[in-house]
């Protein structure tokens, strides 16, 4: 990994229409070499618009892209060292899988030894060794979905664009294909620039994630910062199950910042630097940092409440727990006992959390 | 079992829709062929003869020889041939960019523009024909409006020709070229051809690689539905054509209405057909290979 960024996007700005909202409203982003990036929002925020500007499909009204130093705002999507896999796949329907592969070599007037060196070393490599004669047609989905993924990495491209590639695919294959791309991303060593909108799906593969909303990037950091520390409402709503509750500073005590909370009924303590009394902000807590309890234990932060549903995914369940007041907050507790059920529907729990496991946010 | 009985059913309708109405008058057609010319009503002989030595079969095949021996038909034949596959190259090339052109057209203006396409079907196919004449003649409209630009100094020469012929064919079955096309075309996934420019194709090489196998479907559909009707067409080189534009079809009418020779012109019309089977079968072997 070198040091300056290998594609860095300086304040681009995309409208589709004069006057309308911005699609891409002022990004700039470095990627250094060698990454996993992902661009992660809900459908409609611009992470497509912004990978269609670098493919060359879209051209920026404002700002500049920059590839290995090189200004693309020139440079037609052909002549772009960048390959992009569809979302669709887009694979060719009159071609084999090989000749897919190989479509793009054959345009570079390679030798057509070299070519069938490289398909053949690139469908072993996405493990599609013997299926190189078929035709897009007679392969499964996920088949497919490696075709179109060994056919954008043949060209060895410097970034490699990657619009919801697993988006096509059903849950079991898609969270194989995780572990799949992250291995060849590192074998091969090209940069990844991946846009989805299934956060899980951007946390476990990429290094690094911008999440974006309405054009812009709200935030930026590893996958643990984002989910640790979400930088706004948003940003802790979209990633992951959170629940947020309404609350008025009323002040700071051993490094611990008070806040009432009408919708919890408490005052609750956070570890986070003071801030003025009566400021309004957001608790936000993640269900896996809430501890419960049949018989309520402690004395910080407990809320009493009694178990309204529970959802059970087999490693653990969701329980979601009526407080007093009528705010449902949402827990999850490992189920690590086979036959007792820990908690039934109608119990009366006791809710508590550590000040560290919650974040304060400021709207 | 019901189900089955049901299915067979609606089958059943379209296959005697077919036998009815196209095997029956071809086995009529293949049988006057096999007759002999004669005086009456109708004017052709009986195939079996009942009489005291039983039933006799009369079938020759002397007007297939007949056909053979007069080379007027092989060249009406190969004139047939030779302006239906000129003018169904000529509604390719300009069907072709029309078809591309709606379909790259904005969607609110597609319907308008394929309704462009077929408005001319709402007039009557002998009345369009007809108009070409007074576009073509020496004193119509062409020739009016060159003259009294200057460009020519005489008339020039449009009509009873083989141009006025290609003309003709060309603007007829421009539609039948036209749709087919549209409908390959539109299938086509743009992504398609985005990813081509992202593997490294210029727009005319993704043009070749991409776009144009993928339409071939269409591109066959189009050509037959030109070049059969083509073969046979009797109104255009009628009306439009001259002496050097005698095609098979004309020759056809010739011998029904003129010579009231019902066993040649059924030879002519049953040739005609295994001629056109020929490239038929060649558009459907393409095809297969392109799908499998």
């Amino acid at each position: 990994m070198s040091d300056a960024p290998y594609l860095r996007i300086e304040n681009v700005v995309k409208r589709f229409a004069p006057g309308a909202a911005a699609a891409v409203d002022g990004v700039s982003l470095a990627v250094a070499r060698g990454e996993f990036f992902a661009l992660l929002g809900p459908s409609g925020c611009g992470k497509t618009t912004l990978l269609r500007m670098l493919a060359g499909f879209e051209r920026p009204d404002q700002g500049r892209i920059l590839i290995d130093g090189a200004d693309m705002a020139d440079v037609p999507t052909y002549r772009r060292p960048v390959n992009m896999m569809f979302q669709s796949y887009a694979l060719f329907p009159h071609m084999t899988a090989a000749q897919n592969v190989g479509f793009g070599l054959k345009q570079d007037g390679l030798p057509r030894r070299e070519i069938k060196e490289r398909v053949a070393a690139m469908l072993d490599l996405v493990k599609l060794g013997r299926l190189g004669d078929r035709k897009p047609h007679q392969l499964s989905g996920g088949e497919r979905q490696r075709v179109a993924l060994a056919r954008a990495l043949v060209q060895e491209p410097k970034l490699l664009l990657l619009d919801e590639p697993l988006a096509a695919l059903d849950r079991k294959l898609r969270e194989d294909t995780r572990f799949e791309l992250v291995r060849i991303q590192q074998r091969v060593g090209i940069t990844f620039l991946l846009v989805t909108h299934d956060q899980e799906e951007a946390m476990t593969m990429a290094s690094r994630i911008a999440v974006m909303s309405q054009g812009r990037i709200v935030q930026l950091g590893t996958p643990q910062e984002v989910y640790e520390h979400p930088a706004n409402r948003f940003v802790a709503d979209f990633i992951g199950t959170v629940n947020l509750l309404d609350a008025r500073v009323a002040g700071s005590e051993g490094g611990l910042l008070l806040l009432d909370s009408a919708e919890a009924g408490a005052r609750l303590a956070v570890a986070h630097a003071p801030l003025a009394a009566g400021t309004e902000a957001t608790i936000a807590i993640r269900p896996e940092k809430i501890a419960l309890a049949a018989s309520p234990a402690g004395e910080r932060n407990r809320l009493d409440g009694r178990i309204a549903a529970i959802a059970y995914r087999g490693d653990a369940s969701t329980y979601e727990v009526e407080l007093a007041t009528g705010k449902i907050l949402h827990a999850m507790a490992p189920n690590t006992a086979r036959h007792a059920a820990p908690f039934a529907v109608g119990q009366a729990v006791g809710l508590s959390f550590a000040p560290d496991a919650a974040v304060v946010l400021q709207s | 079992m019901k189900d089955e009985r049901r299915a067979w059913a609606v089958l059943a309708l379209p296959y005697a829709w077919l036998a009815l109405f196209f095997l029956v008058p071809f086995a009529i057609v293949l049988k006057i062929s096999l007759a002999e010319q004669a005086m009456g009503i109708p004017p052709y002989t009986a195939l079996l003869e009942t009489g005291d030595g039983g039933t006799k079969l009369h079938a020759s095949f002397a007007n297939y020889l007949f056909l053979l021996s007069d080379s007027l038909y092989f060249r009406a034949y190969l004139n047939a041939v030779k302006f239906a596959g000129v003018s169904m190259v000529c509604c390719l090339l300009l069907g072709y960019p029309m078809a591309y052109g709606i379909v790259r057209a904005p969607a609110a203006w597609r319907g308008f523009l394929l309704l462009m396409v077929i408005l001319p079907f709402w007039t009557s196919f002998l009345i369009r024909v007809y108009a070409w004449i007074g576009l073509l003649k020496g004193n119509g409209l062409i020739n009016n409006l060159l003259l009294s630009l200057g460009v020519v100094h005489e008339p020039l020469t449009l009509l009873n020709n083989a141009f006025a012929v290609y003309l003709g064919i060309t603007y007829s079955y421009l539609p039948f070229m036209v749709l087919p096309l549209y409908a390959a075309l539109e299938r086509l996934d743009p992504a398609l051809l985005e990813a081509a420019a992202d593997l490294g194709c210029r727009p005319w090489q993704a043009f070749l690689r991409v776009t144009l196998p993928l339409s071939l479907p269409g591109i066959a559909a189009g050509s037959l539905l030109v070049f059969i009707p083509a073969v046979g067409e009797f109104v255009i080189p009628d009306l439009l054509g001259g002496p050097d534009t005698l095609m098979i079809g004309k020759v056809l009418w010739d011998e029904f209405f003129t010579n009231r020779d019902w066993p040649v012109a059924s030879a002519v019309a049953i040739a005609m057909l295994l001629f056109l089977l020929v490239p038929m079968g060649l558009v459907q072997r393409l095809l297969r290979g392109e799908t499998a």
